[in-house]
């Protein structure tokens, strides 16, 4: 392109009429955007708190008339559902599963990036190459490894948290930050007579210590939304996640459709509340390794 | 003066134990991916190779395979049926979302007010439980009191049934307007379309974020260049933004279709593959034939199919590379 027009100012935009209508346009479509996205939990919160009659009511009403906290309380204590065990069921295992993580994680991570052995970057490629491995040709050989012939691990916690102990995306974006570790100050450690783990835990881990949260969190969140696994790889209604819980739920309130949604309010929530306290490190740590659920 | 075959010996001793540490900060992760990961995708294939119900049964060779491709096969057609409605899963969630997610990102990368407010919201979707949303959806595609009908009623188009619609929605609209549309092109059903909806309400989130960050990435020196020189926001846009998003457009298309052929909590909660198998896609009917079938040949079979079906998930992929992948700009 030629650079003679370089000089010619551009034209002042702000006053332009045309913009005015463009921007107008775009918070339009931005905030049906936004409603689009939020609506559905709007629809589940009121609808909890809605009587019976009204939560089936046509036209739909946008806003109870009068408000039933005890619909919370009646699907809490719905027959044959064990809300409160599969919460303690469900906290059980994501913390366990968070915590395993997170230490192979940095062992693995810190090692790719700052150790010297024989083998490490094949191993690394390997290591990558499983991500091509997928869920759906594992998981019948897993379920046969879980049963009683190989592991025992059938219908219990361990066969919902061991399994998921590792993760090449975890081990990858540490990996990653431990890179960015300067070089200089693993030098001077060591000169101080510290090795590795030393080294990790009052140098290391510190300065990484975004990525650990963002490790953290994407892995609670992940154990907190299990579904398919716990769903065959357990029996017994006292080890089950909420998840599973909710769908046994949803099959036998029918459709009781304001219990239902509290019901749905009881798995959302929480995690809600951990999203909006915490939203950067989600957003920031899925837009940097691109980890889809 | 130290001798020198001790100094080796120490330097030996040494780098010992410099592996030796190395390889124990890698054990957890290896050991674990190598049993949950390595071995079991080495035992699918080994596992469809066998007939394998409640208990091993014996050596099948290729018997499972023959049931699933050859046009005579006892599970040649729901096969054939799966893959056609994943296929069509795919094009009505993947394209759809990109679009979206694309026009969302571009207005947020203007420099809007609340752009972090928006992507707050944007975004929550995607960190919700996939069943506890998909429990929402079930309730707002309700036939007799579903919001959705009533915004359909209000634009005039009579109820739906949503869920529970097996008809193919190219016929569907054809018959609104009078017109026969033979089965064999009554398109997806209305069912699955249901489902997408809910898929594109989903992951809407997780794409704009990932457009964001590419579109943040490019330089605004580039804008400022082109500006100067005269360029239009349609040739900045066809110029500079595309080509040098294109790498992220790429790398969200390749893992949005992988994604989506891979879904099952959101069907299996909405539909679980009903009305008529409409929706049924190969992850669901994996499923059935491994965890309902179990007595039949569940595992010999639902091995063979997931073999089956990641080899067509491989070569979906090599096939965006091969088309896609030379319109790709690496700057």
């Amino acid at each position: 392109m030629a650079r003679s027009s370089a000089l010619r100012p551009s034209a002042p935009r702000s006053f332009d009429r045309a913009n005015v209508v463009g921007s107008l346009a775009k918070h339009a479509l931005l905030i049906f955007g936004a409603a689009v996205a939020a609506f559905p939990f709007y629809w589940m919160i009121t609808t909890s708190f809605k009587e019976f009659g009204e939560a089936a009511k046509s036209p739909p009403l946008l806003w109870p008339t009068s408000w039933h906290p005890e619909n919370w309380v009646e699907a809490w204590q719905y027959p044959h559902t064990l809300w409160a065990n599969a919460f303690a069921n469900t906290i059980f295992i994501a913390t366990l599963t968070t915590v395993g993580e997170l230490t192979t994680s940095v062992l693995a991570g810190y090692a790719f990036a700052r150790m010297r052995f024989r083998g490490r970057s094949i191993l690394f490629a390997l290591l990558l190459a499983t991500l091509f491995i997928p869920t759906e040709a594992t998981i019948i050989p897993n379920f046969v490894l879980m049963s009683r012939r190989y592991l025992g691990w059938y219908d219990t916690y361990t066969a919902q948290i061991v399994p998921f102990l590792v993760s090449v995306f975890s081990i990858f974006l540490l990996r990653q930050f431990f890179l960015a570790v300067p070089q200089e100050l693993h030098d001077a450690a060591r000169i101080d007579g510290a090795g590795h783990l030393r080294f990790l835990w009052s140098v290391g881990l510190p300065l990484v210590r975004p990525a650990l949260v963002t490790v953290s969190l994407l892995t609670f969140l992940n154990s907190w939304n299990a579904f398919l696994w716990p769903l065959i790889i357990t029996s017994r209604p006292e080890i089950r996640p909420i998840q599973v819980m909710l769908v046994q739920f949803t099959t036998e309130g029918g459709s009781r459709y304001h219990l239902l949604m509290a019901g749905a309010a009881f798995v959302i929530l929480p995690t809600l509340v951990i999203y909006l306290i915490a939203q950067r490190y989600f957003i920031e740590g899925v837009a940097r390794t691109g980890i889809r659920g | 003066m130290i001798p020198t075959n001790i100094r080796v010996a120490t330097r030996r001793r040494r780098i010992f134990l410099e592996h030796l540490e190395a390889y124990l900060f890698l054990a957890p992760a290896l050991i674990l991916i190598g049993l949950f990961h390595v071995l079991p995708g080495i035992s699918a294939f080994v596992m469809s190779l066998t007939r394998w119900g409640v208990i091993y049964e014996r050596w099948a060779w290729l018997e499972n395979y023959a049931a699933i491709l050859d046009p005579s096969g006892a599970r040649f057609g729901e096969f054939v049926n799966a893959l056609g409605v994943t296929l069509w899963y795919v094009l009505l969630t993947v394209p759809v979302e990109m679009v979206i997610a694309l026009i969302v990102a571009f207005a947020l990368y203007q420099g809007t007010r609340w752009r972090g407010a928006y992507r707050v919201v944007y975004f929550m979707p995607y960190i919700t439980s996939v069943v506890a949303a998909a429990t929402i959806f079930e309730w707002m595609f309700d036939a007799n009191f579903g919001f959705l009908n009533y915004v359909l009623g209000l634009v005039g188009i009579g109820s739906q049934a949503w869920l529970r619609e097996p008809r193919g929605i190219f016929q569907m609209i054809g018959s609104a307007f009078g017109a026969g549309v033979p089965d064999s092109l009554a398109g997806p059903s209305l069912s699955l379309v249901a489902v997408s909806i809910f898929t594109i309400w989903h992951f809407i989130g997780f794409q704009t974020v990932i457009f964001l960050a590419g579109l943040t990435n490019i330089s605004r020196e580039l804008y400022e260049a082109a500006r100067i020189d005269g360029a239009g926001e349609r040739q900045i846009l066809r110029r500079i933004t595309l080509p040098l998003l294109s790498p992220t457009l790429f790398f969200v298309g390749i893992i949005a279709t992988v994604g989506a052929m891979r879904s099952f909590s959101q069907i299996y909660v909405l539909t679980n593959g009903g009305p008529l198998d409409t929706t049924r896609t190969v992850p669901l009917l994996i499923f059935h034939t491994f965890f309902e079938r179990t007595a039949v040949n569940g595992i010999g079979l639902g091995a063979a199919m997931s073999f089956i079906f990641v080899l067509i998930i491989i070569a979906i992929t090599l096939f965006q590379f091969r088309v896609l992948g030379r319109r790709v700009f690496y700057g």
